[in-house]
């Protein structure tokens, strides 16, 4: 099994819904965020071009915060999720500083926090996760890559796609649909 | 023109705009750290030499302030952390892929034998000592017998803690001007080099300078040629190395790097260094307290300027 996201850049309007559903189901503390939207603009006026992401953790298949963990504390978990776990991290830092994504940050309970593809409490009862089932454009697609009729593998196949800095050699399993 | 924009609140403290989630606690450690496998490893290796009395400052007199420099990194270390109370986490697991547990580990190894290594010579400070329990006379008598397999543990330890100081931070490859292994070889230079400058700087015996003298011209030769080969790596790299190194080059740590880093603390010193060797009278302890400060500022330069390069996309 290998959960994988993919989001369609052409769909999505950058409504943030996908940011407050996951604070809101996952107690994001208030001024902080697993996921988040980029809004890229390329070229000068009036040749515009203007991509929206909605971004959180890569759950890479090449994960440089597991490699870094000094207590194993940033482990895989199923379909190759990435996740911490609070009693096992002492906040020292090095995955922050070792994923090109920016997708950690340091809870202020003191372990360090992300998304974790709302694995345990909502994909193994069967759900989506929050911030794909709120999504008023349905941009966002999550599902297993191992099952060919599963959402996001479907999705990949019919559309061009890309992801964010392969050429770091994280080997990311978040998609962007082009 | 391409310009990126995080339009959601992604305002997560320590890491937005840039990420700043090592204050000056890490750059201190590694400092001290660096410094203590300086003095250390001169001491062991001058031991296995038989070389004891004839320089006595490096292996008799210098380490008896390593074990107070560790314990100030390991309290850098400690009040780093986030989640404190879970520290000892770190010694529940070996990850070799970690270098940050095989440097806790090595501490875990260079710390006690630097005590052991103050108590073996404390009667070089206090002639008359005597332990207040027969367990300790045996114990030392223990040591002394093996002094030389201490000192082999001790040399190979001190080298990969000064060499660990810097692959903890060419282990990220998120952070373009970290990710090179260079910095693992040249922050062991510059440790070597500071604890050569502290040898100096207590060492009463003319010859004794001289030698730490020659040996630190040749470690500040190193460093420089190992500075300069980073940046060319960096140049002939990608679009991310080549940011990280215009840092340096134009950017916003240019003059704290090449003035106080290289001029100050390599460049000077080495002159100095130089005229004393060839006889002229120079204040003998200029040069390395200029190393000393240098190396100190070197540490910090690399930490904060590593965080603020990152890969664009």
């Amino acid at each position: 099994m290998r959960y994988a996201m993919a989001v369609d850049t052409k769909k999505c309007v950058g409504c943030s819904d996908c940011v407050v559903a996951c604070q809101t189901e996952n107690n994001v503390p208030i001024g902080y965020c697993r996921d988040w939207i980029v809004e890229v603009t390329d070229g000068t006026y009036p040749q515009l071009e203007l991509e929206i992401r909605s971004e959180r953790c890569n759950h890479c298949d090449n994960s440089p915060c597991v490699r870094c963990c000094p207590t194993g504390a940033s482990h895989y978990s199923k379909g190759g999720t990435v996740l911490v776990t609070p009693d096992e991290c002492i906040g020292c830092g090095a995955c922050i500083a070792s994923c090109p994504y920016d997708a950690r940050f340091p809870h202020p309970d003191g372990h360090v926090d992300k998304c974790t593809f709302c694995l345990h409490n909502r994909v193994e009862k069967g759900l989506k996760p929050a911030c794909v089932s709120v999504c008023p454009t349905k941009c966002m697609y999550f599902g297993d890559l191992d099952d060919p009729n599963s959402e996001v593998s479907v999705v990949l196949k019919k559309r061009k796609w890309k992801t964010l800095i392969p050429e770091a050699g994280t080997r990311p399993q978040h998609y962007f649909l082009i | 023109m391409r310009e990126e924009l995080i339009v959601s609140g992604r305002m997560n403290h320590l890491v937005d705009p840039n990420l700043h989630i090592w204050h000056w606690h890490i750059p201190l450690y590694l400092f001290l750290g660096g410094l203590a496998a300086g003095i250390l490893f001169f001491a062991s290796l001058y031991t296995i030499l038989g070389k004891e009395n004839e320089y006595r400052t490096a292996v008799k007199i210098a380490p008896f302030i390593t074990p107070f420099i560790l314990i100030i990194g390991l309290i850098a270390l400690f009040l780093d952390l986030n989640h404190k109370l879970y520290f000892w986490r770190l010694y529940t697991t070996i990850r070799l892929e970690s270098p940050m547990s095989w440097g806790a580990w090595t501490l875990m190894v260079v710390t006690p034998i630097s005590f052991i290594w103050c108590a073996l010579n404390i009667r070089e400070l206090f002639p008359r000592w005597k332990w207040p329990h027969s367990l300790l006379d045996t114990a030392e008598a223990f040591f002394r017998k093996n002094i030389r397999t201490l000192s082999w543990i001790l040399l190979i330890f001190s080298l990969i803690l000064g060499v660990y100081t810097g692959i903890l931070f060419s282990a990220f490859n998120a952070r373009p001007l970290w990710n090179t292994s260079i910095l693992g070889p040249l922050f062991l230079a510059s440790g070597l080099s500071t604890g050569a400058a502290v040898i100096i700087f207590m060492s009463k015996s003319h010859r004794e300078r001289m030698v730490f003298a020659r040996i630190d011209l040749m470690l500040i030769g190193i460093e420089i040629f190992l500075i300069v080969h980073m940046f060319m790596g960096f140049l002939a790299s990608t679009q991310v190395h080549i940011d990280a190194a215009s840092l340096f080059l134009g950017g916003p740590y240019t003059t704290p790097f090449w003035l106080f880093v290289v001029t100050l603390g390599l460049v000077i010193p080495a002159v100095l260094e130089f005229l004393e060797l060839r006889g002229f009278r120079v204040p003998h302890l200029i040069a390395p307290t200029l190393v000393i400060i240098g190396g100190f500022i070197f540490r910090f330069i690399i930490a904060y300027a590593g965080q603020e390069s990152r890969w664009l996309y």
